[in-house]
């Protein structure tokens, strides 16, 4: 029985994590309609940076955070207004083929300047301690991270719910020409919203590289569970996609317990069985 | 010779393939009211969407204050100080009431109009601010676009059938206090199916047909007759 | 005099169709004439053409814009192995009932991941991909997650000799790009076909036309994952070897698929077929660089979604207005008198 709410736990706090591969995804998907298929070797990308910097500066990763979030952020504007504005419009194979394109170049990019060794960030005593808690044995950095998605979705929902920032994410949602015609530059403020999408991808993949080891590969997984969450819990809801996140999380760890090579497939499978009896998720947005 | 303050210059306008304005001149001065009649496709929204910067022109056919704005893009004209109550009034639905008027203030310019004077002319609105802006009765989300337009505090406004949909006695109202929105000094552009409505605010007139301006004139000045003949191609 | 005609045919078509066939003779003829190394480059390059008309017949033509083809690539590899050790079929005929399979296993699939619209839908293709991927690994008879070869017996129940099963491969390789190439260009010159082309270019009017759209996109998703399990049982027929990473590989059969179409000209029916030479054109040349060469390769494909989203085909169409396999109707005016 103990062992059952173990992995019960665990999964929640894993849960944490797919809650910030998902978050960015569902904020873009939210403010433009767009869906990144690179999004998954976005975070990968963060975790090589995350790496580069803490060697080069001997510093622990989160402190790499004060220089991989800010350069993400950078990135996603660039990205955005360079390339990704472009391709939005009422065709979806641009997005789609533009972003699957990218996709292949940060991959075979990181292979090149990297190698394809499998890589992991440091995050000394932290990684081992655990606290007692009820005779459940919680990792500190499972706890952290959780704690690091509840905080980050509660950031992104006062930014959007209370603040001009946000204020103008909605506005340019609800109606991109008319927004326009109050003054808000749509390519500008797409631009932003990519680069809040990519600071929440930085953290994500800092915590990433510290919990597991990484390699170029892994971005189409990291994407999927990101996906996954965002579905589960609904379009449009953030705390609904930290649900859905959790539910992931839970799904591959009883699946995990049941049998090893089970762990995976059993979060595809809760993900097939929500989209088959609520294919708007289990907490869709409820507006206009 | 009053200041001109718009000036369109052989606009066009193209969706695709299809022309929906062929080479309209005409000329705003400063502190007028227009009104813009013509039938249903005759090309009024697309006139508007131009000068509001929606649609693709070359930079000379539309001139402010002197200057070329045709190739400048939405947010940027509105920084300029041109403002519109869209047909359809094309609230953003996920926005509440003061969000919506919140939003209209975003070009930051200063002058008469502010929160509480929109919340002053329209107090129920004041009441309802923290509500979705789709709970509202039509006339009261014609408030909100009217009102989210002032928030910009332009020089040049322009209304897009904004009796469109309303029962009459709302638009009496809206009617009524059109004269205190316009008062401060600001020029106004009105697109209007009902044409003695338009004709009484207005001191000149300009009726487009298939794209083209087919009449124009001081609304003193032009018979009911010219009008039913420049509204509908017909000559009697 | 000039009289006024519709027509389909147009003198490039005709002229193509006849090119075509006199390559064909001697594409079949290739046994004979090509050493064993281009033997088998010209029997991938066959594969990837098929792959890519089928992924341009839904992508391009009913928008289902997949990344999950992988799944019916290994699921036809992998029927391939398991009904020739565990069935006793003949490698041929264990090949058409893993098209057969895939056509009804596809169907449910197509229920559940049609409620996603767009590049939802795209990825939630990729989930399912990933759920085949897995669910392979856990079969401990078919080698598990390291994968099995397939068993002598087998190997030698297509020829006796090594040039016989080679020569074998490479026909059937072949064969299944002409007939996917046929299937597909002859279904899109049927009703249901051009319906195809008008819910492209518009769901609500060709909802107006009354078509049901739903019906026919998962008539084409049935159609495409039946033919692309035949190809990936053919696929690993040249391998002789299959595990679960290799047969639901993303990039390999998707990512490729996919650059191969965006590049030739996505919609269009001869942009596979260019896009398939200039793939295997440059990864011929380029592959020594190894991951630049995919990163080039990304970039090209980026490049021309922007700057010329119909691809090479389109750029060459719109110059010289040809079209190899007519599809449109066209007004012509024969001229009665010679000689102007
Ligand atoms: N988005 C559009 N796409 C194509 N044609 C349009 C579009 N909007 C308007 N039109 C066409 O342009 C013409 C002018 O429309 P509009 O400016 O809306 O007329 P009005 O406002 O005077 O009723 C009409 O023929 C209309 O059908
Ligand atoms: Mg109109």
């Amino acid at each position: 029985m103990m062992e059952w709410t173990n992995a019960i736990v665990q999964g929640v706090l894993l849960g944490g994590l797919y809650a910030l591969f998902a978050a960015g995804l569902s904020l873009i998907f939210g403010v433009m309609r767009l869906v990144n298929i690179a999004h998954g070797d976005l975070i990968v990308l963060a975790a090589y940076f995350g790496l580069t910097t803490s060697v080069m500066l001997g510093v622990h990763p989160f402190a790499a955070l004060m220089v991989v979030v800010p350069l993400m952020a950078g990135l996603g504007y660039v990205l955005q207004r360079g390339l990704l504005n472009r391709t939005l419009g009422d065709d979806i194979l641009p997005p789609l083929l533009v972003t699957f394109g990218l996709s292949v170049i940060i991959q075979n990019a990181l292979l090149e300047s990297y190698s394809s060794d499998p890589q992991k960030l440091s995050g000394g005593a932290i990684e081992t301690a655990s606290l007692q808690i009820g005779g459940l044995a919680l990792g500190v950095l499972p706890l952290l991270t959780f704690g690091i998605a509840v905080v980050v979705i509660a950031l992104l929902q006062w930014i959007f719910y209370a603040t001009s920032l946000g204020r103008g994410f909605r506005a340019v949602s609800d109606n991109q020409d008319i927004a326009q015609i109050m003054g808000f530059n749509k390519a500008h403020v797409f631009g932003l919203a990519m680069a809040l999408a990519l600071a929440v991808t930085a953290i994500a993949g800092i915590l990433l590289g510290i919990r597991t080891s990484f390699d170029p590969s892994v971005g189409g997984g990291r994407l999927i569970f990101g996906f996954e969450a965002v579905i589960i819990g609904g379009l449009g809801n953030l705390w609904g996609t930290l649900a859905g996140g959790v539910i992931l999380g839970v799904a591959q760890t009883i699946g995990a317990k049941i049998d090893p090579g089970w762990q995976l497939l059993a979060g595809h499978i809760v993900f097939l069985i929500v989209l088959a009896v609520r294919p708007n998720g289990l907490f869709p947005r409820v507006d206009h | 010779m009053p200041d001109t303050l718009l000036a369109l210059n052989g606009l066009d306008a193209h969706y695709g393939d299809f022309q929906a304005l062929f080479g309209v001149d005409m000329e705003v001065h400063a502190g007028e009211v227009i009104s813009i009649i013509g039938a249903n496709g005759a090309g009024k929204t697309t006139l508007m969407r131009s000068i509001t910067g929606l649609m693709r022109n070359t930079a000379e056919q539309i001139n402010h204050l002197g200057q070329p704005i045709g190739r400048l893009r939405a947010d940027q004209v509105a920084h300029r100080g041109i403002a519109m109550v869209p047909e359809g009034r094309q609230l953003f639905p996920s926005l509440s009431i003061e969000e919506n008027l919140l939003v209209g203030g975003k070009v930051g310019r200063t002058g008469p109009w502010s929160l509480s004077k929109v919340y002053d002319m329209f107090p129920i609105l004041a009441e309802r601010k923290g509500q979705k802006s789709m709970s509202l009765s039509g006339g009261q989300q014609q408030m909100v676009a009217i009102g989210r337009a002032l928030m910009a505090n332009p020089d040049l406004i322009l209304f897009d059938e904004i009796s469109l949909g309303l029962a009459p006695v709302v638009i009496s109202d809206i009617y009524k206090a059109l004269p205190d929105i316009i008062g401060e000094g600001m020029t106004a552009m009105l697109v209007e199916q009902d044409i003695s409505r338009a004709l009484q605010v207005s001191s000149r007139v300009y009726c487009l047909q298939e794209g083209r301006v087919s009449l124009e004139g001081r609304t003193g000045d032009v018979s009911r007759d010219d009008i039913t003949a420049a509204y509908f191609g017909v000559t009697t | 005099m000039t009289t006024a005609f519709v027509t389909r045919s147009t003198r490039a078509s005709r002229i193509a169709m006849i090119i075509a066939v006199l390559a064909l003779i001697v594409l079949a003829a290739a046994p004979w004439w090509a050493g064993r190394a281009d033997l088998r480059l010209m029997g991938e390059i066959f594969l990837y053409l098929a792959l890519a008309c089928l992924w341009n017949l839904m992508a391009g033509y009913a928008g289902l814009v997949s990344v999950g083809q992988q799944a019916f690539v290994g699921f036809g590899g992998y029927m391939l192995f398991a009904l020739t050790m565990f069935g006793g079929l003949h490698p041929v005929v264990a090949i058409l009932a893993g098209g057969v399979l895939a056509a009804i296993v596809s169907v449910p699939i197509a229920i559940l991941v049609f409620r996603l619209r767009g590049a939802y839908f795209a990825i939630g293709t990729w989930v399912v991909a990933e759920v085949f991927r897995l669910s392979f690994a856990q079969v401990s008879s078919l080698g598990g997650g390291s994968g099995s070869s397939l068993p002598v017996d087998v190997v030698r129940s297509l020829a006796d000799s090594r040039s016989g099963r080679e020569a074998l491969a490479y026909w059937l390789a072949l064969g299944a790009a002409v007939v996917v190439i046929g299937v597909v260009y002859a279904f899109l010159r049927t009703r249901r076909g051009l319906a195809l082309t008008a819910i492209r270019d518009s769901e609500v009017a060709a909802s107006g036309l009354g078509i049901d759209i739903w019906r026919t996109k998962l008539e084409v998703y049935v159609v495409t994952s039946a033919f692309t399990a035949i190809i990936g049982g053919l696929i690993f027929l040249q391998k002789l070897r299959i595990s679960p990473d290799a047969a639901f590989s993303v990039n390999d059969w998707t990512a490729f698929v996919i650059f191969i179409v965006v590049i030739g000209g996505i919609g269009t029916l001869e942009g596979p077929i260019i896009g398939t030479l200039l793939f295997f054109a440059l990864r011929e040349t380029l592959a020594d660089y190894g991951t630049a060469y995919l990163i080039a390769l990304g970039a090209v494909a980026i490049v021309v979604m922007l700057k010329a989203p119909k691809g090479v085909w389109g750029l060459i169409r719109d110059r010289f207005d040809i079209e190899l396999f007519p599809l449109s109707y066209r007004v012509r005016t024969r001229d009665d008198h010679q000689g102007n």
